[in-house]
């Protein structure tokens, strides 16, 4: 047992608070009947999630979650909701009798196959690791050994810019620029 | 003094540091502004009005929090938090002296973009939150303006990483180390197009701050008060606060990345504590410096349309920028040994 007030105890508490605060976060994303809520607690959830990551020791991962996800994910779907522009208190629909047993067994599935794959991974300990990071690293693994993620991701943006011109070109033509 | 008591020391001296800077760039910019348009600006409270920002923010804390009807009281309220926090953990990696920095993390700008970019969903939920129309079309414009200038500003940043190899912000400064020439803003001889660099990124922290001429989020004369049109009291007052603390975020990166940081322009090194103080000074001169042609610019030019807004970063801003990324990267190839 770790005594409270050492560095040691100080950081498990804070640990034990981003967790708190990553579930909260999960909980208000998934259970808040209006959506701006729901996206606050992905953001929520996003930050703890950062935090997390922090104390995985990669702080460059970390920081690329909150770019990306709290600073530009949850802002296009704010944007979106904003544009939709939703019925505040529309009451959401119950599934049918089966949705609940049926995302508790697929939890369990994707929560065994996560941690079998976490169990029988090789990780790579903090101190082996300590220029992760660092522009060298992150540009030789970006074009060594993710180089299909990373050319893969560029097709996804590729298709999602065409999907969007293909709309808005649609829009314009029917309607004649006013909607 | 042990690590941790030395950080909270700083986080303590940086939230003081944002409150009071904030304070007294209301006064700057009231006195700045009555100056350029030929007024005296605030003068009754205390000598030239010394007095007056804190006059404003008892007035700020004693007014009613009142919460308008059908506003969402949660998302209200935390709001202007989000501009506000955010802006105050970008200021822990600010290099103010080559030691007077409250950590020396090693991807220090890839922080302070990490932590700017959650100041737009702040706004976003606050003028939603607030159930208010005028605030509505502010937040649209406002993340569409943001979305636009982080762009060119990212490609800028991206190609200053690339001249300095690191991101860590003490040692991007001391890379420019010297006389006032070795400056990145000057080296020509790195990138032919680095002051145009430093005028995009420069230019794009100004929209990224929403100052005007960008300050689409707020637009007093066609939106009221914008996002903030529903804000009472210290609600307004930390969406103010966040803002000029995003003003001297983006005027000490400007300073950073291409004036030379806490550098002097004259080689003049000092050691121990005259060291700091030297550091600090200069830092702090270049930084007012850019806050005060923030405040001039305000005050110069009118609040343009917000489609030429748009056009300006689409159409001139981003392709510069893009131009400037090639051709430093030629350089550099070309010509390595610079």
């Amino acid at each position: 047992m770790v005594p409270l007030f050492s560095a040691e105890g100080f950081s498990s508490l804070i640990f034990i608070f981003i967790v708190i605060v990553t579930v909260l976060g999960a909980v208000i994303a998934t259970h808040s009947v209006r959506l701006i809520r729901a996206v606050t607690g992905l953001a929520i959830c996003c930050t703890g999630l950062a935090g997390l990551y922090y104390y995985l020791n990669s702080p460059f991962v970390a920081l690329m979650e909150m770019l990306i996800y709290v600073g530009a994910v949850c802002v296009t779907i704010v944007f979106a909701i904003m544009l939709a522009d939703p019925k505040p208190d529309v009451e959401v629909g119950k599934g049918s009798v089966f949705t609940g047993p049926l995302s508790f067994a697929l939890g369990i599935i994707l929560f065994w196959g996560l941690s079998t794959l976490a169990g029988k991974t090789p990780w790579v300990f903090p101190s082996a690791r300590v220029n992760d990071g660092s522009l060298e690293a992150v540009g030789k693994a970006l074009l060594t050994n993710f180089s299909m993620v990373f050319e893969l991701i560029s097709v996804v943006l590729l298709i999602a810019i065409i999907g969007s011109l293909v709309l808005a070109r649609q829009g314009r033509t029917r309607t004649g620029g006013e909607s | 003094m042990p690590e941790p008591f030395r950080v909270i020391l700083f986080i303590i001296f940086v939230m003081a540091f944002a409150g009071l800077n904030a304070a007294y760039l209301v006064w700057c910019e009231r006195k700045g502004a009555g100056h350029i348009q030929r007024r005296i600006g605030p003068k009754e409270v205390g000598p030239y009005g010394l007095l007056q920002p804190i006059a404003d923010g008892i007035k700020l804390m004693t007014k009613q929090l009142f919460l308008p009807k059908g506003v969402d009281p949660i998302l209200f309220m935390v709001a202007p938090l989000m501009v506000m926090v955010p802006a105050i953990m970008s200021f822990c990696v600010i290099p103010f002296s080559e030691i007077f920095v409250a950590r020396e993390i090693n991807i220090g700008l890839l922080m302070i973009f990490a932590f700017a970019s959650v100041n737009v969903l702040g706004l976003l939920l606050g003028s939603w939150g607030s159930a208010n129309k005028y605030a509505v079309i502010a937040g649209a414009r406002c993340v569409s303006q943001n979305v636009a200038y982080e762009i060119p500003m990212l490609i800028t940043t991206i190609t200053m990483v690339m001249v300095t190899n690191t991101m860590n912000l003490n040692e991007i400064v001391r890379l420019q180390d010297g006389w006032f020439w070795h400056w990145y803003v000057f080296r020509l001889d790195i990138s032919l197009l680095m002051p145009v660099a430093f005028l995009i990124f420069f230019v794009c922290s100004l929209a990224e701050t929403n100052r005007a001429p960008f300050d689409m989020a707020e637009a007093e004369s066609e939106l009221i008060a914008g996002t903030y049109t529903e804000y009472p009291g210290m609600g307004f007052g930390v969406f103010f606060m966040g803002e000029y603390a995003n003003i001297v975020i983006g005027c000490a990166l400007t300073t950073i990345l291409f004036l030379g940081g806490w550098q002097s322009p004259i080689p003049l090194d000092f050691s121990g504590f005259l060291g700091v103080i030297w550091g600090l000074f200069w830092f702090l001169l270049k930084l007012y410096a850019l806050i005060f042609t923030v405040i001039w610019i305000r005050w110069t030019y009118p609040r343009t349309q917000f489609y030429e807004l748009l056009n300006l970063s689409w159409k001139v801003l981003i392709p510069f920028s893009l131009f400037n990324l090639i051709l430093t990267a030629l350089q550099i190839k070309i010509f390595p040994w610079l």
